[in-house]
């Protein structure tokens, strides 16, 4: 910088022997085309990209499916000392692979009276319906009479007659299904999960995921769940 | 340190490409039959003269190699082959595979094993072949580590090896749903399951996963178009990046070899 040659004769501007620079000028042409080219060509990148990123995460996180109720049965169908499995669909269009088994049984006298505060209208406390997927990684579990447990063929959880964890790796107890009787019929509504003191957590979770203590903030609730009401 | 510039070795062009001087007694070379027995020498000319191909061939595969490279050196190439053989039996499987999870995935699939021809054979080697890929990674991998290749100037290239790694398994983790049976489906329930138990992030990564709150006929979809579209572009362009960088930089001697000193320095030892 000491040879008086290499230094420029304006402090703004290295092109000032350019048509039509002129002294003082703060943004050069060459830094202006510069910048209009890498913009456009970010314009450019962002209009394919981000509609693209959009269609691929969009329907996926943010689509809320509509709440479906499936008939399973007459009121008399159910005791309250057993279950009885019924198979719903989960996913409709995809045959077998969208169906799934539930187990249902009326309330008895040992469950916990229903919090009506937590109970959507039009629903019924008189009847339980359990989800089958195991509560560690969503495995199907199978109800054992003879111990009257739940249990999971693929790490060992064990759940016990009201679906809460007695043993194994299983994070909260097993989901829960809203049901409604209507004109008589005894209805399967969507999925619920409860964390290990029974609280309902409509948006249902994935399994693996705790909902006790910091669990429940850890793991919100999702829009791709469907909603009662 | 400043490296000496070494130069690089003379072309090694094959004897059938090579001119031969002329003999007395041969034909003219100016004749069609000479021109017809040129022919190869002048088209890989031709290319030549526009691309400068040759150049940069022998910058990438004449290498001056450490003494001491050993068989361990191959897995590397190994690998390599093992992908291009996937990518080779994944382009010809998709012929026939049917991404369906009302049942058609399983039986296209069925399919292809009991009665398309060679369909076993070709499937069986898309099957092995990604345990085959896996190990090879791992045990590349422990060559790189127990030589100590990573080190300096060479961590980038250890970096997109560990990227390399994980797109690996991503292509085993799709894959491993697209027979569509008993097996594929519950081992990705749980796979998903285990991704969506990361905190706050990982409900909505399920979901992105899934195409949904539930496994439905997305997923297959999605999972399919992960695993023959999206990670092998990656994969490949990782590995050009990845061979790159080894012609720059050279391979490592094994770490059982001294160094050998400058001549002229070894007198001043006493």
């Amino acid at each position: 910088m000491s040879d008086p040659r290499k230094t420029p004769k304006s402090k703004y501007t290295a092109e000032r022997d350019f048509p039509g620079s002129f002294e003082g000028e703060t943004v050069t042409r060459r830094r202006f085309i510069n910048l209009a080219g890498q913009g456009a060509g970010a314009v450019a990148v962002a209009a394919f990209v981000l509609p693209a990123l959009g269609f691929a995460a969009g329907s996926a996180i943010f689509e809320r499916p509509e709440v479906q109720w499936e008939t399973v049965g007459v009121p008399d169908d159910f005791p309250n000392d057993t279950y009885v499995p019924k198979v719903v669909t989960e996913v409709t269009g995809i045959g077998q692979t969208g169906k799934t088994t539930i187990y249902m049984r009326a309330t008895n006298d040992q469950d916990p009276p229903p919090n009506p505060a937590t109970l959507h209208e039009g629903t019924t406390a008189d009847f339980v319906a359990i989800s089958t997927r195991c509560m560690h990684l969503g495995c199907p579990v199978r109800y054992v009479d003879a111990s009257q447990k739940f249990i999971c063929p693929c790490h060992g959880g064990v759940y016990d007659f009201t679906g809460k964890v007695s043993g194994g790796p299983p994070v909260r107890p097993l989901d829960h299904f809203y049901v409604r009787v209507k004109d008589g019929q005894v209805q399967v509504g969507p999925r619920y999960s409860v964390n290990s003191e029974f609280r309902r957590f409509p948006s249902y979770r994935d399994p693996g995921q705790a909902l006790d203590g910091i669990g429940q903030y850890m793991y919100p609730g999702r829009f791709s769940t469907p909603k009662l009401d | 340190m400043k490296l000496p510039k070494l130069p690089l070795p003379p072309a090694v062009i094959p004897n059938a490409l090579q001119g031969r001087p002329q003999r007395p007694g041969d034909e003219q070379r100016d004749g069609p039959i000479g021109q017809v027995k040129e022919a190869g020498i002048s088209a890989v000319d031709w290319v030549d003269e526009r691309t400068s191909l040759s150049g940069g061939l022998r910058w990438a595969m004449f290498r001056k190699v450490p003494k001491g490279t050993n068989w361990f050196y191959t897995l590397g190439s190994a690998t390599m082959f093992a992908f291009l053989s996937q990518a080779v039996t994944g382009v010809f499987l998709a012929m026939y595979y049917r991404p369906d999870a009302a049942g058609g995935a399983y039986e296209s699939v069925r399919h292809i094993t009991n009665e398309v021809f060679l369909g076993e054979f070709v499937r069986g080697m898309h099957k092995w072949g990604s345990s085959v890929m896996v190990i090879l990674v791992f045990l590349h991998m422990a060559r790189t580590f127990f030589f100590g290749a990573y080190k300096y100037p060479r961590e980038l290239n250890w970096v997109i090896g560990g990227v390399l790694l994980i797109l690996t398994m991503v292509m085993s983790f799709t894959g491993y749903l697209l027979p569509f049976d008993q097996r594929s489906y519950w081992a990705t329930i749980v796979g998903v399951n285990i991704n969506g138990t990361g905190p706050v992030v990982g409900p909505y990564l399920s979901d992105f996963l899934r195409g949904g709150a539930e496994f439905g006929a997305t997923t297959l979809s999605r999972f399919y178009a992960i695993h023959m579209l999206m990670i092998p572009g990656a994969i490949a362009a990782l590995i050009g990046a990845h061979l790159y960088l080894v012609a720059k930089l050279g391979t490592t001697a094994p770490p059982w070899l001294k160094a050998n000193g400058d001549e002229r320095l070894e007198q001043d030892r006493v």
